[in-house]
């Protein structure tokens, strides 16, 4: 292993609001890490806030080599303004040669404002981060219409942002007896006043986390030709113990609420088993579901990526299927 | 009476998409433009605001002439001038590019405005980061994936669902907002209107000149992002293709992979004796 230079840096946002339910950070972590062996750098995290020691302590037992603590009662909210100019202003003394933000609804409009602070590029919802030869960073994000994936690198342009997906990368084990350096930063005193207050926050139950957690996932896309038969899926979901996932077409169409979701930042599954009912598959669906899913996907056409990606490709109609598939479950279930 | 600036991009149809079936590549230039669905909402949200206060709604449009196609929609369903953003040097400009063009546009056509409305994100390319960027490079407080806004005197009061919080926030105007896509339900075009938006000449075409904007740092050139590479995505599995009908192919699924579908599921599928 190459000796580290701390004048190379990797620097990751310490995103702990949500701690328990998401792990982005850490993970993002564990991938800075191993970018860090490949290219002799530091890797560190900036945490903000008030009473974060909990965190700081997380961030180095799972590999950070530096943690920046801002911590002030007026951190105390995730506010974008304050966040953005304390991130930016470490950023341009510490010259990092990589920032990573995990992609939670804060961090994607965190990174935007930071990136345009530090004049350089920023790539959303990253898939895949790699070190190219000349130490460039290439940054695979989903594009184009949700079909394709794009690498994208900042030539000769500092620092390179990326936010990145949660569920990508494993955390590493936590390790207590890890050592790490803890550096205690003052507030700038030039830190201007936050413009947008927060009235009010309160935590709401969502399902996407179930729907994350579930062993089985019914999705479902237009191919379900309307909000009756998509309501099949609801059924078929109950024999199967399952959660039901929507295409973004079928949210805006109002056949599925917004929790149901699949392929936000949020959205991300990890099913053993999933089918796919009339979805043509664009990139969304197939970058937020995990490899090792057994996948069955029921579509019209067989050349839609989504069949093309499924273990079982069953073309048909899809709410034909979905019928079919409930009357002989409960045959067998009863059985 | 307020004065509102809406940014609206026209972004590929998705369902619509023309795939070459030898390359397995898109083919974009034949692919059916639409107004961004977040656009749409936020555009909404403007005109609800209009309703209850009185506004005059600024649409602005970035892209190819042909993007005009959305600032005409949007005339008809109630923005009262349009400009269209178009030169050449612009296209391929990433979003830190993106948000400056549009801040120029704002600073010199409506130096007054109270609120800049953007879609939360658009469907092709889902960076998200125009309008956190454009708050960024004017100064301006603002919110992301505004779900419902309020308004009282100068002070707009915003909620939104952020990582698993409901967030009630307030700001002084001017600001920004970029519009989730969850409340604000567009309304139908409807038919009157459309025939005003097209009889009308409030639709302004501007170039990087009349922007004051050096043609250097624009486009693809000024972008400090560079795409290297673009591929269809997929992984790499056995494919198994089931036909015929519906109860025949369910029958044969069930019977070849009950096992691991009674697994996942913890129920024992086994057929019984019939």
């Amino acid at each position: 292993m190459k000796a580290t230079n701390p004048a190379r840096r990797i620097m990751v946002f310490g995103d702990y609001r949500n701690y328990f339910q998401n792990r982005v950070t850490l993970q993002l972590l564990s991938r800075a890490v191993e970018l860090g062996r490949e290219m002799a750098a530091e890797v560190s995290v900036v945490v903000i806030g008030d009473g974060v020691d909990e965190w700081v302590g997380e961030y180095i037992a799972h590999g950070a080599h530096r943690v920046y603590v801002y911590e002030h009662v007026r951190l105390k909210d995730y506010n974008i303004e304050t966040y953005a100019f304390l991130l930016a202003r470490l950023a341009a003394e510490e010259a990092p040669e990589i920032i990573l933000v995990g992609s939670t609804a804060f961090g994607r409009e965190l990174a935007p404002r930071v990136a345009k602070k530090l004049g350089t590029g920023l790539t959303a919802d990253c898939i895949a981060l790699d070190l190219k030869a000349d130490g460039l960073l290439v940054q695979t994000a989903p594009a184009f219409g949700g079909s394709l994936l794009a690498e994208i690198v900042t030539p000769g342009v500092y620092p390179q942002m990326a936010t990145v997906r949660a569920g990508i990368y494993q955390e590493i084990p936590h390790d207590y007896a890890a050592q790490g350096e803890i550096v205690r930063l003052a507030l700038p005193e030039d830190l201007p006043r936050e413009r947008v207050r927060l009235v009010r926050s309160e935590r709401q139950p969502t399902r996407a986390q179930r729907l994350e957690d579930a062993r089985v996932v019914v999705l479902g896309g237009r191919g379900m030709g309307s909000k009756k038969k998509f309501k099949g899926l609801y059924e078929l979901a109950g024999l199967l113990g399952a959660e039901v996932g929507a295409t973004r077409p079928v949210v805006y169409a109002r056949w599925a609420g917004q929790e149901a979701l699949v392929g936000q930042a949020e959205g991300h599954i990890r099913p053993q088993v999933l089918f796919s009912f009339g979805i043509s598959g664009a990139i969304q669906h197939t970058a937020g579901i995990d490899d090792g899913a057994f996948i069955i996907a029921i579509n019209k056409n067989p050349q839609a990526a989504m069949m093309e990606m499924a273990d079982v490709a069953i073309v048909a109609d899809a709410p034909q299927v979905c019928a079919a598939l409930i009357r002989e479950l409960k045959r067998r279930i009863r059985s | 009476m307020l004065n509102l600036v809406v940014c609206i991009k026209q972004v590929p149809m998705v369902t619509e998409l023309p795939w070459d079936r030898q390359t397995g590549t898109l083919r974009r230039e034949l692919a059916e433009g639409m107004m961004n669905p977040a656009c749409k909402h936020a555009l909404e949200g403007a005109l609800q605001l209009k309703e209850t206060h009185g506004a005059f709604i600024t649409a602005i449009c970035m892209g190819p002439p042909t993007a005009s196609e959305v600032l005409f929609e949007a005339g008809a369903l109630g923005a009262d001038r349009c400009l269209m953003l178009s030169d050449a040097r612009m296209a391929g400009s990433d979003t830190l590019v993106t948000s400056s063009v549009l801040a120029r546009a704002v600073e010199i056509y409506c130096p007054d405005f109270d609120l800049i409305l953007c879609g939360c994100h658009t469907t092709d390319s889902e960076t998200a980061q125009v309008g956190p960027q454009l708050a960024e490079e004017l100064d301006l407080p603002s919110v992301a994936y505004a779900e419902h806004l309020a308004l009282e005197r100068n002070i707009l009061t915003v909620r939104r669902l952020s990582d698993g919080f409901m967030e009630t926030l307030e700001m002084q105007l001017p600001g920004l907002v970029t519009v989730a896509t969850q409340h604000f339900v567009p309304r139908y075009t409807a038919l009157g209107g459309l025939q005003c938006a097209f009889a009308g000449h409030n639709l302004l075409t501007i170039g990087a000149e009349d922007l004051g904007l050096d043609p250097h740092g624009l486009g693809l050139k000024g972008s400090p992002t560079q795409i290297i590479n673009v591929y269809q995505s997929g992984t790499h599995k056995e494919n198994l293709v089931l036909n015929g009908s519906a109860k025949k192919i369910v029958e044969d699924l069930l019977e070849r992979f009950e096992d691991r579908l009674g697994g996942a599921i913890g129920k024992d599928l086994k057929a019984g004796e019939v």
